[in-house]
């Protein structure tokens, strides 16, 4: 008698569990979908909606970097909603999750463009989810907006990149450290695309203008020991650690490269996937002093940054922060917006065609879609991280660099996209 | 020689974290029986505990801020050994002798408990700042020995001690190693099996609360934080010998230090999966593990 009660107890408590995580998880979107009804029964029209899907990580290694995306994608769409809509349409989002497992994400995207039938998705931060997704957008003639920097090699008709290429981000980063902080380099990754790709583009820029390869060393994703990769980073004293560790090995690793009293003074950090977000989740205080390289900073100093971090900061709360893959995909969508409204149309190759050399005012100052590559002009930024969460400008390009995803203006880069 | 030490230390580090992760789970798996899934979510707790205490003493007590380390080892270890033993009371009482049951049952529970974290403390990494006197470290040898590391070199080496004295010397410890090796013969001499099981379970629990404390020093604090340490923890506590405590000791430390110098001369992906094949050849050498719990009883 009594066990069997206790089974009833415990199935009440899941059912009860999971259906809570449930409402939080769609909570988001249902409010949206409301917000859509009430507008559209005001109208006086219904169904006059078109669908996107926004596709990330929301549970899963990679979502401290990736839930914040969705928050900017759909703060995007309800300022869109909020001025009109879309050609008289209101903009319904379909929030997806591609829990840190790529095929996951493959499986999504074809959800979105076959049963929801999407006018265009926003998603994907890892390289790998990216590479799932691209069949999956080629072959059903999908729109996917991709918002995070990125180790080039790629350009697809199908994806338009609104993150950094390699030339806008890692070669330049390299060339001011080679500079100003010294010619000796320990490369420092997480085991999969991104890092080894963005390895080997580094090695052959170090050759050409200079530069030492001292280490290389490579990571699981989600591994937190790094006590013995730290020792072979004293022994060889770099000038440079490159790291391109992604997701929160981080955490770990630059908490114990602080244990092992290892100053910014003593080696500089120079990193490409943390930003003022993952700092929140790290502690300032272990990363005071260290470097990133992004396009865009919270305290970059432009008007529609200030009203962009001022509404981000009113509609998810005062001690959120923007950064760059935040300011990508918010850009993504209104820069998806511009071109559905200068073809006229939701359908794919007219906003494609249209698209092409279209100019934005982002909050990273100017950017423009290049036809070619369907990359972005962007202007790059090296920032120091400071005691409290944000970023000083170290320097920036000074205008907007042109994408060139596979370094063909390059002389050492020859044979690297092969 | 200044890299040697180095290394040497490094080891024994990673062997006494791993030995902090695994020691709960020798109780529980090792000793009781059970494969509970849900262990790293319970090391989880202990984390969250950790952050919950030193939000309230930087909210309540700013002067002695520092301290709020010393108050979260007790209480992460209270906050897992009662969610342990409300789990044992409600669920895993059920399942013993069931070992594929208990698998999946605790397995969902992981998923639960991962799941109601991320709902009261988001989706992203929270920050726990270690206290400012673990800050730095002894410089020896020609190199610097982390405070952090050595704090948990000697806190394990504490939890060890006091586990065996437990065990060893006291009643309740001697109940628990009564039924362990023959529960019936126990139950007819008069022990309350039952409550032996809670309260065994709750201690395992606890203890992988303290472990999920003193991972804060070290490592990110997420809801996932469980799935990065359960592997090695079972890994531990087989390659020991289920039911040894002396075991998972060894195994720990063996874990750590071959698991450092292989990676020191390799990298970080080929040392684990060297580390596996050596364990895996090892336990086909003796499957029972380091070291093997002799018994009458007929299972």
């Amino acid at each position: 008698m009594k066990p069997a009660f206790m089974w009833k107890l415990w199935l009440l408590l899941c059912v009860s569990v999971f259906a809570l995580g449930g409402c939080a998880a769609s909570s988001a979107v249902d409010q949206a979908k409301n917000e859509n009804q009430n507008d559209s029964s005001s109208a006086g029209k219904e169904g006059d909606v078109v669908k996107v899907g926004i596709l990330h990580s929301l549970s899963g290694t990679m979502a401290i970097s990736e839930v914040s995306l969705r928050d900017a994608e759909l703060m995007a769409i309800e300022e869109i909603n909020a001025s009109g809509g879309l050609l008289s349409k209101k903009i319904e989002p379909v929030v997806e999750d591609g829990a840190s497992d790529w095929p996951t994400f493959a499986e999504k995207a074809k959800k979105l463009l076959q049963k929801d039938q999407v006018a265009a998705i926003f998603g994907g931060w890892t390289s790998a989810s990216r590479k799932a997704m691209l069949p999956v957008v080629e072959q059903n003639n999908g729109l996917l907006w991709y918002p995070v920097q990125y180790e080039g090699m790629e350009s697809s008709p199908n994806i338009f990149y609104t993150g950094a290429t390699t030339n806008q981000q890692i070669v330049p980063a390299v060339s001011w450290l080679l500079k100003n902080r010294g010619k000796t380099f320990f490369l420092l990754g997480s085991d999969y695309v991104f890092p080894r790709t963005a390895n080997k583009i580094i090695k052959a820029q170090l050759k050409a203008e200079g530069g030492q390869v001292v280490g290389e060393e490579y990571t699981p994703l989600g591994h937190t020991d790094y006590s013995t990769i730290i020792s072979k980073i004293k022994q060889v004293k770099p000038a440079v650690v490159f790291n391109t560790l992604n997701g929160d090995s981080n955490v770990a690793f630059f908490k114990q490269l602080k244990d092992a009293g290892i100053t910014p003074k003593d080696v500089t950090v120079m990193s490409v996937s943390i930003a003022e977000e993952e700092i929140r989740g790290i502690g300032p205080d272990v990363l005071a002093g260290h470097l990133a390289v992004w396009n865009y900073f919270q305290t970059t100093d432009t008007p529609e940054n200030k009203a962009f971090v001022q509404k981000y900061k009113e509609k998810y709360g005062q001690d959120r922060v923007t950064d760059d893959p935040i300011e990508a995909a918010y850009t993504a969508v209104h820069l998806w917006a511009e071109a559905v409204k200068k073809a006229g149309s939701f359908d794919v190759d007219q906003v494609k065609k249209a698209a092409a050399g279209l100019e934005y005012k982002a909050p990273e100052g100017t950017v423009k879609i290049d036809g070619e590559t369907q990359h972005l002009w962007k202007t790059v930024r090296i920032g120091e991280i400071q005691a409290d969460g944000q970023f000083k400008e170290l320097w920036n390009s000074g205008q907007p660099v042109k994408p060139d995803p596979y370094l063909k203006s390059y002389p050492w880069a020859k044979g690297l996209s092969e | 020689m200044a890299m040697f030490i180095d290394q040497l230390f490094n080891g024994l580090s990673v062997g006494s974290i791993l030995l902090l992760i695994a020691i709960g789970l020798a109780i529980t798996f090792g000793l009781m029986g059970v494969i509970n899934m849900a262990h790293g979510e319970l090391m989880m707790v202990g984390a969250y505990t950790t952050y919950v205490i030193q939000q309230w003493f930087t909210s309540h007590m700013p002067h002695s801020a520092g301290l709020y380390f010393v108050a979260a080892i007790p209480l992460s270890f209270l906050a897992a050994a009662l969610l342990g033993w409300g789990l044992e009371k409600s669920l895993i009482r059920h399942l013993y002798r069931r070992p594929l049951d208990s698998l999946l049952a605790t397995w969902g529970i992981s998923l639960i408990l991962q799941q109601t974290a991320r709902l009261i403390f988001g989706a992203p990494n929270v920050a726990v700042v270690p206290p400012s006197w673990l800050d730095g470290g002894i410089r020896l040898f020609g190199t610097v020995f982390p405070y952090k590391r050595l704090f948990i070199l000697c806190l394990v080496l504490a939890i060890v001690f006091f586990l065996y004295m437990y065990l060893m010397k006291t009643r309740a410890g001697r109940r628990i190693q009564a039924v362990t090796m023959n529960r019936s013969m126990a139950a007819c001499l008069g022990i309350a099996t039952q409550k032996v099981d809670a309260y065994s379970f709750a201690i395992g629990s606890g203890l992988a609360g303290v472990a999920g404390c003193a991972l804060t020093l070290l490592g990110p604090i997420g809801p996932t934080i469980g799935t990065y340490y359960i592997v090695d923890a079972f890994m531990v506590v087989i390659l020991g010998g289920v039911g040894k405590l002396a075991g998972t000791l060894l195994g720990a430390f063996g874990i750590g230090l071959i698991s450092t110098f292989v990676e020191y001369s390799t990298s970080a992906t080929i040392a684990k999966v060297i580390v596996f094949v050596l364990i895996i050849a090892f336990l086909q050498w003796k499957p029972s593990g380091l070291l093997s719990v002799r018994t009458r009883s007929l299972d």
